[in-house]
């Protein structure tokens, strides 16, 4: 039987969240073509693998190593594309790690790369929907098979399925020096952050806040509702925010249920990064400020006498 | 140190795109097309490179049209060497497509860092660079923010959800950039004018055409214009009850 393969994602030996959304996408596109999902995980020994098939894997393949606790981009190329050997296509997660990694694979395999597919209907030909100029524009495609396709996180939503999910040990290959670019470690902040491209709800600031230190009321929203910190071009490029936090064409495309635009003006730039997020407030003390266009909700004021108050609201709400 | 940097013309990122009459492809007609962003990082980060060297030769690749040779003037005018455009008349061609045409040419130079900005901001794929190193079998390191380079070695830094990974790597590299990892210099007079001497060769080269079809192009649906709640933290209320009652978001 035809086989899709899900390449699912793990961080420090546990499943990310987009793993699921990968195997939902592949359960559709499966159920589409009359395939199975073939799940497979690469990492260390104990991730836990075991409810995999409650979420639409019919098989679930592992290559454990010790080694591949961090992201070895030649090893996991290598692997996923052995696997995916006879495989009908293969999907991933738009991480920082499939981003990387799906290029790869479908070079070693010689199939089609499309990235960024929000929509994919597999009732005849495989066609998928993208944005292209950073979600100024829709674009259908019909991609043959085989191919690789990457979903970014937020698009896809997990599948409850009874499939077996049978759990197979897949040979790791010792490729000696071939690695020759080799991931050391991962710094990560003293405290934990949340990706503005991963999170549920999302608070970005722009230049309507004076000044660096008032990006305090962004932080406190954010910490309040559980949401990540985002931020508009404008406060990258004067080095107020790292531009992992930046929202827009040239920072991160995010697709929230909830984006909260404090103090963004709403250039076109930093529109074609969140106009896709399910609920969208604004706060800008311009009333014709073009973020009110497309925003499901505004508010006209100053922000730093608007924001701390929603904060405070919403502390209420949830302590209540 | 020999350099390659592979450049993309794209439109400028506040351009407003507008779909052609065949429903396929965007109107180009009033479109300013410029360098893509990311390659800027890869052009200054390739200059960082050499003068760090004491010397060596960057050149300039891109594929596409004879349009293509604007965009790589500018690459040329911030302090790049030579140029070699890529000739083909396929239009958007596939990923894998370009990556196999700029491998090839690629391998004839005989580079020691082969640069790439992380993505192109039109169909945004984050690909070319990652498959062209599978494709030559180079070590890769993509969206780097920064980068140490010696003795034949590397050190480069990528940033990943809530962290940033450390990669070491030999050369010669395939290393595609991320903003933060410089401040791409903006071209002087001096280069400008000197730019329009350097070489630009021009090579004609066949491009696989893909099996992926674009069969339409269209514009996302307009959002709903919302409502104004009021005016200043009087209105939170108003708006605490939306998100939970009628977004139901909270």
């Amino acid at each position: 039987m035809a086989a899709i393969l899900a390449v699912l994602e793990q961080r420090n030996g546990e499943l990310k969240r987009v793993s699921h959304e990968v195997l939902g996408a592949a359960r559709g596109l499966a159920d589409g073509m009359g395939a199975e999902v073939h799940a497979l995980v690469i990492g260390p020994s104990g991730v836990g693998v075991e409810g995999l098939g409650d979420h639409g894997a019919d098989k679930v393949l592992v290559a454990a190593d010790e080694s591949l606790m961090l992201y070895q981009a030649h090893r996991y190329a290598y692997i996923a594309a052995t696997a995916a050997a006879d495989c009908s296509a293969v999907v991933l997660g738009g991480t920082a790690m499939g981003k990387d990694l799906g290029p790869r694979i479908a070079a070693r395999m010689g199939a089609p790369y499309v990235n960024d597919v929000k929509s994919i209907d597999a009732s005849g030909d495989i066609t998928v929907t993208r944005p292209m100029y950073s979600g100024k524009v829709i674009a259908t495609l019909k991609v043959p098979t085989p191919c690789v396709l990457s979903v970014p996180p937020n698009a896809f939503a997990p599948v409850e399925a009874g499939k077996a999910g049978a759990v197979e040990e897949i040979a790791v290959p010792d490729m000696g020096d071939q690695a020759r670019a080799t991931t050391v470690s991962i710094k990560e902040p003293e405290q934990a952050v949340l990706d503005v491209a991963e999170a549920g709800i999302v608070v970005s600031g722009g230049r309507g806040l004076k000044e660096e230190g008032d990006f305090k009321v962004v932080e406190e929203l954010a910490a309040a509702l559980g949401g990540a910190v985002g931020a508009s071009r404008a406060v990258v490029d004067n080095g107020w925010r790292s531009h992992s936090e930046q929202v827009g064409q040239t920072g991160k495309t995010v697709s929230p249920n909830l984006y909260f635009a404090i103090g963004i003006s709403g250039a076109i730039q930093h529109l074609a990064g969140m106009r896709t997020s399910k609920v969208i407030v604004a706060i800008n003390k311009d009333p014709e400020a073009p973020i009110f266009k497309i925003a499901d909700y505004g508010i006209v004021g100053d922000v730093l006498e608007v924001v701390p108050r929603i904060t405070e609201e919403v502390k209420k709400l949830k302590e209540g | 140190m020999k350099i390659a940097v592979c450049v993309k013309r794209v439109p400028d990122t506040e351009a407003r795109i507008k779909v052609a009459g065949d429903g396929k492809s965007i109107e180009e007609s009033g479109v300013k097309f410029v360098l893509n962003p990311f390659d800027e990082y890869a052009v200054e980060e390739s200059l960082k490179l050499k003068e760090q060297a004491g010397g060596g030769e960057i050149v300039v690749i891109s594929l596409g049209t004879d349009a293509n040779q604007e965009t790589m003037r500018t690459a040329l005018a911030m302090g790049a060497d030579r140029g070699i455009l890529l000739k083909t008349d396929v239009a958007a061609p596939d990923t894998l497509a370009v990556a196999k045409a700029l491998a090839a040419e690629l391998k004839e130079g005989e580079y020691d860092v082969v640069l790439f900005g992380k993505l192109a901001v039109d169909d945004g794929t984050h690909a070319v660079g990652a498959m062209v190193a599978e494709l030559m079998d180079l070590p890769c390191v993509s969206s780097i923010s920064k980068l140490e380079v010696a003795d034949g070695k590397g050190t480069a830094e990528r940033e990943i959800e809530g962290g940033v990974e450390i990669v070491e790597f030999a050369l010669p590299a395939v290393l595609t950039t991320e903003k933060g990892l410089n401040e791409p210099r903006y071209p002087a007079l001096r280069g400008i004018m000197m730019a329009k001497k350097k070489p630009l060769e021009t090579k004609e080269v066949s491009v696989e055409v893909s099996g992926v079809e674009v069969t339409g192009l269209a514009h996302p649906s307009e959002r709903q214009e919302g409502r104004i709640l009021g005016e200043g933290p009087d209105a939170v209320p108003a708006l605490i009850d939306a998100l939970k009652n009628e977004a139901k978001v909270l």
